[in-house]
């Protein structure tokens, strides 16, 4: 750890990190091509890009966790080579991951001290940790075990395990796709107050609003490359847009008269308890969603998406079959197959390894979902020739971009799996689709193909529920919007009427007005009614 | 600097092919050391062990009667692994289905009974070694035991159900108390493909397992639903694939290809039921299997060289006083290598300049 403060009076001549002609390669694949970037003090500096356009790998680089295969780092004007993330912390460099590296049975002090190098008393870090804590407005409790805790106080456990070494530089990946409107508002403030403090931020982003809000500086990479270092406040949303991909990004055409027919699915006060010891139970959950609709489920992570996913597509069964009603056929006791076969199709938030078999072909990973339904099975004989054309019709119809005819699922990139995903089941013309985070990790040009085929299936006159934590993602498409929170669906509200605050609100866990949320929810559940 | 393993961006077929030959090839430097140690001029060991069995048709008979239990209990014992179920019982298996179709042949010993016997043999081996292989099957599913204790245990109670049977109540009347059952007669025999020789109908029958298991993995849904189980169980679920079910049905045809495989070897090459019917093939066929890359055609090439070392092994014990025991020595260190090379398929060395820490996180 480094005994000089952050307030250096010679830093604001040279830059505190410097990076010249960074590149990363990967056999002939190049990560980062020369890359040029300056990291100033008291400087919140963005770093823009699509998915594959190579922030992780330069800032795994500058963390020490990969070696640059040419150029050079200088760390306050001084040559810097790092054998690793030790060396980077030693000088300074602090890092708050995407992926949350925390033990779910451990407490949140423990945690913090196996992130540190050990050289005080349990006692004393504890200690510490709770000023730290205090000091940024980032409250803890250091005796409480990590499986308690939301994700948003999880994330406050990294950076205040990051914040505990006085770093001078701090690298922050995507840190808000996992808050409320609410909590990443009161991150804002903690940067800010950080800046203030002299230190210097690295933003990974790619929620634009928010790096105009926050950020002094931007730099956009596409395809490996440095595109523009700009002023983000200067720019328009659109035009950074433009310089992450690198073209016009097509606008989801809005739904031309979608006509709403029967309820083609039907949830009946559905209470289930997980699986998991930490896991989230079910509570009370009705809706209803008719033909030619899109409903939207926001909420943060972890508050029974998955386990809602899992009772939908029957991967857990209900004990009552009414609970879940598919095509007007109660469901709730059958199997995935069996509730594919009355029309459902799913989509699930992880494609690999979930959506298809990672090293399996995507002809195989067609057959995956689509024996059930679909003729590619004969007298228990596989139509290899069947499977090969969904591929080949997913591949046409949804743009995906692949190497060779019929490559293993891993192998693509994820926008084009995810493609390959959605449209697998499109194809095969469902009732009911219900697809998770349609878009997450997914780069702007694919995410524009995928929401508008949901929206032009809903058109089509299927039932579409989509539960997403972008919340920008569900205004686009949806039609009404309920939130999920500690495993209970709020009512839902017209996607008009939904602004952020409110459903910020009904995140965080806070009934917009009380009286009301129990009378309508007496209602849904008496319409929906057994 | 260091050398270090590196994750692939994508799996390497090349290697996969390659793996068991790299295997092979430094198992064969490995025992090259150990003859060297044990006195033995390596080259001639070697010429011993892999090329003299090759040269006479005695010996090329042995191998493709060795090779017929060890493919098809590999056979039967990959499809176990494919998907995902620790199948580690098959010598007691092969055991009980040759107990269970020796009772028929006992039974009828001496009768007028018809050539319904032999049929009858094999049908009741394989059902037998089918059910024996559904206790640790059920236990794993109902209760959550480790099925590769359970499936191991149980080889030790075949063992000594088979003795007690042999030195008591089928003891061979005239057999001069030697623990074991009378000759069984002819119907009761598996009939030899060339007269005079050892090679018989069996090696017929493992190859038509070979063909069929191999229609089964690539053509069926059933084959497909054991590949997705293995190689992705969430996505497998996703898909509406029953994991439970198919680790009852995998091990259920993995037992009955064993037991059937046992009652081959005592109506065929045996003759009789005794103690020490097996030189450990449902063990061995734990190598052939993983030495096949647990693909049928794999498993046929793995099974007939696996069958060359224990001809070859007798034959260097004969001519070069090498202790028999080197040749279980040598299918340990070919299974060693064997899984070693493999990670090369997913992993790969490489150099790196300056020491590293390991990463402390992931990005």
């Amino acid at each position: 750890m480094s005994d000089s403060t952050p307030d250096d009076p010679h830093s604001g001549q040279t830059p505190l990190l410097q990076t010249v002609g960074l590149t990363k390669r990967y056999g002939t694949f190049l990560a980062n091509d020369h890359i040029d970037i300056e990291i100033w003090p008291k400087q919140i500096h963005a770093l823009l890009g699509e998915n594959g356009a190579g922030k992780s790998t330069l800032v795994k680089a500058i963390y020490g966790l990969i070696q640059p295969s040419e150029g050079e780092m200088r760390w306050q004007g001084e040559s810097m080579v790092l054998s690793g993330p030790s060396e980077a912390r030693a000088r300074g460099i602090g890092m708050v991951f995407q992926h949350f590296s925390l033990f779910d049975n451990l407490t949140v002090a423990e945690n913090v001290a196996l992130g540190l190098d050990g050289k005080e008393s349990f006692k004393d870090m504890s200690a510490r940790l709770e000023q730290v804590s205090h000091v940024y407005g980032l409250p803890l409790d250091p005796k409480r075990e990590v499986w308690q805790l939301s994700v948003g106080e999880r994330q406050r456990i990294e950076i205040v395990r990051a914040l505990m070494q006085n770093p001078k530089f701090l690298i922050l990946d995507e840190p808000t796709a996992v808050l409320t409107p609410q909590e990443a508002d009161q991150l804002f403030i903690v940067l800010d107050r950080l800046k203030a403090e002299g230190r210097a931020i690295l933003y990974i982003s790619h929620k634009l609003e928010e790096v105009k809000r926050l950020c002094d500086t931007a730099t956009i990479l596409r395809g490996g490359r440095k595109i523009s270092t700009c002023n983000p406040k200067a720019e328009t949303a659109a035009s950074l847009a433009r310089m992450m991909v690198g073209a016009e990004i097509k606008e989801v055409k809005a739904a031309a008269q979608r006509t709403i027919t029967v309820p083609r699915l039907v949830v009946n006060d559905l209470s289930l308890a997980p699986d998991d010891p930490h896991g989230v139970t079910l509570d009370r959950i009705s809706l209803e969603l008719k033909g030619g609709e899109i409903l939207g489920i926001a909420g943060v992570a972890g508050n029974g998406q998955d386990e809602f996913f899992a009772a939908l597509s029957g991967e857990r069964l209900a004990q009552d079959p009414g609970t879940i009603v598919i095509e007007g056929i109660a469901a709730g006791h059958l199997s995935i197959t069996r509730r594919r076969k009355l029309g459902a199709a799913f989509v699930p938030e992880e494609r690999l390894g979930h959506g298809t078999a990672p090293r399996m072909k995507l002809s195989e990973n067609a057959l995956l979902t689509g024996h059930a339904a679909s003729h590619m099975v004969k007298r228990g004989f596989i139509d290899t020739a069947a499977t090969l054309r969904t591929v080949d019709r997913a591949t046409e119809t949804f743009d995906v971009r692949k190497a060779k005819r019929d490559p293993e699922a891993a192998s693509l990139s994820g926008g084009n799996l995810q493609k390959f995903v959605v449209g697998r089941e499109i194809l095969r013309n469902p009732a009911v689709l219900v697809v998770s985070q349609p878009t997450w990790g997914v780069d702007a040009g694919a995410a524009a193909v995928i929401r508008q085929a949901l929206l032009d299936l809903a058109a089509g006159g299927a039932a579409v529920l989509v539960t997403s934590q972008d919340l920008d993602e569900l205004t686009e498409i949806a039609d009404r919007i309920a939130v999920m929170f500690h495993g209970r669906l709020s009512p839902p509200l017209p996607t008009a009427q939904a602004s952020r605050e409110k459903l910020g609100l009904l995140m965080g866990g806070s009934p917009l007005d009380h009286d009301q949320k129990d009378t309508t929810e007496k209602d849904t559940a008496h319409a929906v009614g057994a | 600097m260091q050398l270090v393993l590196e994750k692939r961006a994508e799996r390497s077929n090349t290697i996969a092919l390659v793996s068991p030959l790299i295997a092979i090839a430094l198992t064969i430097v490995t025992m090259s050391i150990l003859f060297a140690i044990l006195g033995k001029n390596p080259i001639a060991a070697l010429g011993v062990y892999f090329i003299d069995p090759l040269t006479d048709s005695y010996s090329l008979q042995e191998i493709a009667v060795k090779a017929t239990p060890l493919v098809m209990i590999a056979v039967g014992l990959s499809l176990c692994y494919l998907a995902n179920a620790w199948n580690i019982g098959a010598e007691g298996q092969f055991l009980i289905g040759a107990v269970a179709g020796s009772w028929i042949a006992v039974k009828t010993q001496g009768t007028e009974a018809g050539h319904w016997v032999l049929p009858a043999m094999l049908l009741m081996g394989a059902i037998a070694g089918a059910l024996y292989a559904l206790i640790p099957a059920i236990c794993k599913v109902k209760f959550g035991a480790s099925e590769i204790l359970t499936s191991l245990m149980l080889v030790y109670v075949a063992d000594l159900f088979l003795d007690y049977l042999v030195r008591g109540p089928w003891r061979d009347p005239a057999g001069f108390n030697f623990p074991t059952t009378a000759e069984f007669d002819s119907v009761a025999t598996v009939p030899v493909l060339i007269e005079g020789g050892r090679l018989h109908l069996g090696a017929l029958i493992a190859l038509a397992v070979v063909a069929a298991t191999a229609v089964l993995l690539g053509r069926t849904i059933k084959g497909f639903e054991i590949r997705v189980v293995g190689a992705a169980p969430r996505a497998a679920r996703f898909g509406g694939f029953n994991a439970n079910q198919l680790i009852v049905l995998t091990f259920a045809v993995s037992g009955a290809l064993a037991g059937l495989a046992g009652i081959i070897e005592v109506a065929g090459p045996v003759g009789h039921l005794q103690p020490g019917i097996s030189p450990g093939y449902g063990f061995t066929a734990i190598i052939v299997a993983f030495l096949g890359r647990l693909n049928p055609i794999g498993i046929l090439i793995a099974g007939l060289f696996l069958a060359l070392t224990f001809i070859g092994g007798e034959q260097a014990q004969i001519a070069m006083k090498i202790p028999l025991d080197v040749t279980k020595v040598f299918q340990g260190i070919l299974l060693f290598y064997v899984l070693a090379c493999d990670s090369l398929i997913l992993y790969r060395f490489r150099l790196i300049s300056t020491p590293r820490q390991v990463p402390s996180g992931t990005g």
